[in-house]
């Protein structure tokens, strides 16, 4: 009774957002919806939130469909839109407040399960919620979207413009979140955090690329993969680019991320390439694809 | 000359709010030329301290020169000089690729003549031969992004500030856009960065990382990487802002 | 009902917390209400007037210094030709110029009839207007005095009375109009904004994916502003009895009655504008050209309905303020009951109910 997507589509006028999109996501799963903005990612957590209507095909949501049922998903779902959706000129305590009593509860009621996130807020409690950092505004919207002890959670896009630090901390919570039972759909641009999923999707353009277990999901990139770096990264970049066996070229933190169109290639050929056209230091070494490297193969 | 070449010169600059030390002394500086990365959690105070360096705010106190121009006495002179862009705000939604152009030509003084040679070069860069018609809200986010980059180099400016350029926009996209960079900073001009994306952190020719309101380090993102012992970029911030 | 309570301390921490929006409830019935009351008031005095006498009898004698004793009056210039009129007029110096005929006294008696002119500067028209109606009226007393004491004709002079408004206060007229705009203003224009905000900031979206039912969202959100609208309609009141000396003269009860009457009705249609904005700019535009602008042009609280064109007469039957500024004049100006106003009563709580209706049929419980 987790979440179940079957061929939803939604067009808004000519702009297609999601084109027959199915997935699964089993109870007590923690579920990534990977893609960079535009993918489709928000409306799905719309259609899913019984906010929007697909205008193709079917989704439950803890067994309860999405059209016909949708007052019960509204009582057991907690939602973090994208967007910091919360009243900025309300105190976090009064916020926090506010949200108990429209679902009904309180925060003592509650308070084990926001208590690891609400004690690093906690001190700040006075602090009207627009004053807050981005880290801090993230920690008090979960809080929210938890405080009638939801059996779903829908979280778009909770990190994004967030520090690293911010973020693993996030990341983090939801793992002892999802230890409490906790169903979990959370969408990201940021690929690094994939891994951190049990499962997820590559999704973009309003078409799912792939759905898989991260570790697994890199094998779907086919191509041996080699880094490679010189002294200067631009020159490295428009030699490469202009190689005539260049399958892909991207830079890829110190190094630059390279296949090639043949099956078998010459490491040392590229080298000689390379040298000539006035490249040093030149270093390169088979390496294995990331997340990131399949998204962009499959997205291609 | 040692000292001509550094574009952006920082001495012990600081912002205070009312008591609270949002800027806290920080000192540093820029070659030109240079891809430099202004790394920091929500909150330390880049924004900030970057506001002082495009000539908006006023320091509390210290020194700083930007291409030249002193931040306290020289602010339009700075502005002039400057090219900036942001994620929150970077073309007129409602405008047509051609009119935003035509419009940050405008404002930088440049001549009809020149617009028009300029949006003919970068329309052509772009690949937006079939969009200079449509309105920007049309396009997808990265190419509106490396529009909105391109509009920012306009002007030739000495230095290009980017405040968190790529976020959100998907990965290819991205690496497209770091190639616009590297290539404006193959041609001279200095980059200064702020971005949450770790991976780009290393494409920087020098990191500086600021922990409350202080730079607690900056070098090269190798020799970071070195000190602290790490792998990635993202660990070295995790150290250091983890404190 | 833990979470209407809950609902409605949360729209009283956005109001009180936001400057601009406690400026328009409470700065706004103040400033307005002096402002229409002291300001924008038809009433005259102490105009500077100049005389030019070319009879310069005893009658006219009388009659200037009948004039020089109201206090609506100063005569600043007694001129001697009439070719000096124009340049008086043109340094400003004066709005009229009174001119006495030659024997004027005498034709007054023999022929039963003589002429005053009054010239008034018609570059304020409405001022021009007033300034020669009152002249009139005190020409008008005299000629009565005149015909009560020495005059053996027995000519009945007709008598005009202001019914309810005898000493032409205009502040009076303006209570009302002013209370009907600040009560919609209030009511309207503040529910749409700060529902919404509520979209536009995104919090609607948490708000509709709660257990919460629709109703119990607007009414939570509106609630707070029946009360407010409540206490403006009193300080209105208040400040038009003791500042301006406006009588209440029907009950009281009625009046708050009738305002909450009228508050709901404009809450029903800051609702529906609500259900039709997205953005509190659009929801500001509809709330002052929809219903701001009819509110003061079209329900009579400036312009008598009765000289407006037929169309316009049957456009201002579908606006709420005409039938609540009867209502008020004739409770607080006339002092009639419940029993006389029974069919306005009725028209706003048809036009209630039918703005309610449309809303909640028009309200999304989805985006989009």
């Amino acid at each position: 009774m987790g979440i179940l997507v079957k061929n939803i589509s939604k067009s808004y006028g000519k702009v297609t957002a999601l084109s027959n999109i199915s997935l699964d996501v089993k109870p007590g799963e923690l579920y990534g919806l990977i893609g960079p903005d535009g993918a489709g990612k928000t409306t799905l957590f719309r259609i899913l939130t019984t906010l929007l209507i697909a205008d193709k095909g079917q989704a439950t949501v803890t067994g309860f469909d999405v059209l016909s049922d949708y007052k019960s998903i509204r009582n057991s779902v907690g939602y973090m839109p994208g967007r910091f959706s919360l009243y900025q000129d309300l105190t976090v305590e009064e916020n926090l407040n506010f949200f108990a009593t429209i679902f009904g509860t309180s925060i003592a009621e509650n308070y084990d399960l926001i208590k690891d996130i609400y004690v690093q807020i906690e001190p700040f409690k006075n602090r009207r919620a627009g004053k807050l950092s981005g880290g801090m505004k993230q920690k008090l919207a979960l809080s929210c979207a938890l405080i009638h002890k939801p059996k779903v959670l829908f979280l778009d896009e909770p990190t994004t413009g967030v520090d690293p630090v911010s973020r693993k901390e996030f990341w983090e919570m939801l793992k002892r979140l999802q230890q409490k039972g906790i169903t979990i759909l959370v969408s990201t641009p940021y690929m690094d955090e994939a891994a951190l999923c049990d499962r997820i999707a590559l999704i973009q353009g309003g078409k799912i690329l792939e759905i898989d277990i991260p570790k697994a999901i890199v094998g779907h990139f086919l191509k041996p993969l080699y880094n490679i770096s010189a002294s200067n990264m631009y020159s490295l970049i428009t030699s490469l680019t202009h190689y005539e066996h260049t399958y892909s070229v991207f830079p890829f933190g110190e190094f630059v991320h390279y296949t090639d169109k043949r099956e078998a290639m010459n490491v040392e050929e590229i080298k000689s390439y390379l040298v000539q056209q006035g490249l040093t230091n030149i270093h390169i070494e088979l390496t294995q694809p990331t997340i990131e490297d399949t998204f962009m193969e499959l997205a291609k | 000359m040692m000292k001509a070449q550094n574009v952006i010169e920082v001495d012990n600059l600081s912002k205070l709010f009312g008591d609270f030390v949002a800027v806290n002394q920080i000192s540093f500086h820029v070659k030109a030329g240079e891809i430099f990365g202004f790394l920091g959690a929500n909150g330390a105070g880049k924004t900030t301290a970057m506001k002082m360096l495009i000539g908006i705010s006023s320091p509390s106190s210290g020194k700083a020169t930007v291409a030249g121009f002193d931040v306290y006495k020289q602010a339009e002179s700075i502005k002039k000089n400057i090219g900036y862009m942001s994620q929150k705000f970077a073309l007129y939604d409602d405008l047509t690729v051609k009119e935003n152009i035509t419009f940050f030509g405008g404002i930088y003084g440049l001549s009809k003549k020149q617009i028009d040679q300029k949006r003919c070069e970068l329309v052509e860069e772009l690949g937006l031969q079939e969009v200079t018609n449509s309105l920007v809200a049309s396009l997808p986010l990265g190419w509106k992004q490396k529009l909105a980059f391109s509009v920012s180099l306009l002007h030739e400016p000495k230095i290009v500030f980017l405040d968190e350029p790529t976020g959100g926009v998907d990965p290819i996209t991205r690496r497209q856009f770091w190639e616009l960079i590297y290539k404006a900073a193959h041609n001279g001009t200095t980059i200064f960065v702020t971005t949450h994306y770790m991976d780009e952190a290393e494409y920087c020719d020098r990191v500086s990382i600021m922990v409350n309101g202080k730079i607690d380090a900056l070098d090269t993102p190798k020799k970071l990487k070195e000190q602290y012992k790490t792998d990635t970029m993202n660990d070295v911030f995790l150290k250091l802002a983890r404190g | 009902m833990k979470r209407f309570v809950g609902s409605v301390r949360k729209e009283f921490y956005h109001i009180f917390r936001d400057r601009r929006s406690l400026f328009i409830l409470f700065g706004m019935p103040i400033v307005q209400i002096l402002l229409f009351g002291f300001a924008i008031t038809n009433e005259i005095n102490n105009v500077d007037i100049a005389i030019l006498d070319q009879s310069n009898d005893v009658t006219s004698k009388e009659i200037i210094n009948k004039i020089a004793a109201s206090k609506h009056f100063s005569i600043l210039d007694i001129i001697q030709q009439e070719s000096s009129i124009e340049s008086i007029f043109k340094k400003g110096k004066v709005k009229a110029v009174l001119q006495f005929e030659n024997n004027f006294g005498r034709h007054l008696i023999k022929e039963k009839q003589a002429t005053v002119q009054i010239l008034t500067d018609a570059t304020d028209p409405n001022m021009a207007n007033t300034i020669s109606n009152y002249i009139s009226s005190i020409l008008k007393n005299y000629q009565q005095e005149l015909n009560n004491t020495v005059s053996i004709d027995y000519q009945i002079v007709p008598q005009s009375r202001m019914v309810y408004n005898a000493e032409l206060k205009s502040v009076y007229m303006f209570v009302p109009g002013v209370m009907t705009v600040i009560l919609m203003l209030v009511s309207a224009m503040m529910t749409s904004i700060s529902i919404t905000r509520e979209k536009e900031q995104g919090t609607m979206e948490i708000l509709l994916v709660s257990p919460l039912k629709p109703f119990q969202v607007i009414i939570g959100k509106v609630f707070p502003y029946i009360f407010l609208s409540v206490i403006n309609a009193i300080v209105i009141v208040l400040l038009s009895i003791f500042i301006f000396n406006v009588p209440v003269k029907g009950s009281l009860f009625l009046l708050g009655f009738e305002s909450i009457l009228f508050i709901i009705t404009s809450l029903a249609l800051g609702i529906l504008i609500s259900t039709i904005s997205s953005t509190q700019q659009t929801a500001m535009m509809i709330s002052l050209m929809g219903l701001m602008l009819p509110t003061i042009l079209l329900s009579g609280f400036i312009f008598p309905i009765s000289s407006m064109p037929l169309p316009l007469q049957g456009i201002s039957n579908i606006i709420p303020a005409k039938w609540f500024i009867i209502i008020v004049k004739g409770i607080m100006l006339k002092g009639v009951g419940i029993g006389f106003l029974l069919k306005e009563t009725l028209i706003l709580f048809a036009m209630t109910l039918v703005f309610m209706g449309i809303s909640v049929k028009k309200y999304k419980i989805r985006l989009e």
